[in-house]
């Protein structure tokens, strides 16, 4: 898997996720990228809580976050780049995560094929032993060909 | 059920999260449609300019939630009460899962929503949804979320749910649409630890 070079996508790593406008309007961050995994995270921020009187951030945007995280980690898994669309996703959420603490996303792509590729989430605040949720997705790849219903 | 809207606001009131995505919640008639406004910031990925999947998903489920909140309100009782004739929650509905089905980009344009509450048993709710833009009947994305209840009493099994059309009957005769409502209800923060 070197076609895209590792060292090339982690110096990327920040543009990769501040790439996107709603990554950057929720604040993500790149952590650290490896052949097929990645690992993002999601800053607290008091405009992100899902509610109010505990202060525990929203489910959507732990949401968000494995989303996306799932889709670097695919592009990590890739030789050279084929744009993917979400094709499914499935999120358990296991607990609550604890306010004032950043969200981290790690995802593995387990499973690359000529069209659809597989990945497995966790999201976690403080270690990945201990997780927030857990998420399942596939993509749907070169999903941008004209007369392809796409997403990004 | 004359107070839908209010229940509704005090849903929303109490997420930021919809806020900061500019959600509304739209009560006409029987039937909530949740708007989500177009805004640059819901880009996923700038070269194909389509919505970013991890919000529509945020978005459907934030509408399952106000949905199943309209139905089962949360019962915050008076001093002197009598019970209530209908079912009330102890609290929010705690998330416990959601699966997203994409089935075609989010483009650049406003997104409606609308959710249905399948089934709310005694401790589970199960809720679907679905997210359009310019026409009802071609969805761009599907949801099935779980939910945990607490209703805070000892309940008497599962509670069969209302046709949709029960709900919201009566609160707006007079307004046809009442726009405008602020945020959504939430995404709560997934989680059940504390049930």
């Amino acid at each position: 898997m070197t076609a895209t070079p590792l060292s090339t996508l982690r110096q990327m790593g920040q543009t990769i996720v501040q790439g996107s406008p709603h990554a950057r309007a929720l604040g993500l961050e790149f952590v650290s990228l490896e052949p097929g995994e990645a690992v993002i995270r999601c800053p607290y921020r008091p405009e992100l809580v899902g509610d109010a009187q505990t202060g525990v951030i929203a489910g959507g945007v732990v949401t968000t976050l494995l989303d996306h995280c799932c889709g670097i980690a695919v592009m990590a898994a890739m030789q050279t780049y084929r744009p993917g669309a979400t094709l499914n996703l499935h999120i358990d959420y296991l607990r609550s995560a604890e306010p004032g603490q950043a969200v981290h996303a790690h995802a593995h792509c387990y499973k690359l094929t000529r069209s659809v590729a597989f990945v497995r989430a966790t999201a976690y605040d403080r270690e990945r032993e201990c997780p927030i949720a857990t998420a399942q997705a596939s993509f749907m790849l070169d999903a941008h060909r004209p007369g392809h219903a796409s997403r990004p | 059920m004359k107070d839908a809207q209010a229940r509704l606001q005090a849903v929303i009131a109490a997420v930021p999260y919809a806020r900061f995505l500019r959600i509304r919640m739209d009560l006409a008639g029987d039937e909530m449609t949740a708007v989500m406004p177009y805004c640059d910031e819901l880009i996923g990925n700038p070269m194909l300019a389509a919505l970013h999947g991890g919000v529509l998903g945020a978005f459907m489920e934030m509408t399952a939630l106000a949905q199943l909140c309209i139905l089962h309100p949360v019962y915050e009782p008076e001093p002197g009460d009598a019970p209530p004739e209908e079912r009330r929650l102890a609290r929010q509905p705690r998330p416990i899962g959601v699966t997203v089905e994409y089935l075609r980009a989010g483009r650049r344009v406003d997104t409606f929503a609308r959710a249905q509450v399948k089934r709310a048993g005694r401790r589970v709710a199960i809720v679907a949804a679905e997210a359009w833009q310019d026409k009802r009947s071609t969805p761009i994305a599907l949801l099935s979320a779980r939910f945990l209840l607490s209703t805070g009493d000892a309940g008497d099994g599962s509670h069969p749910v209302q046709p949709q059309a029960e709900q919201g009957a009566g609160s707006g005769p007079d307004r046809p649409s009442l726009r405008g409502v602020e945020g959504a209800g939430g995404a709560d923060a997934g989680g059940s630890s504390s049930a």
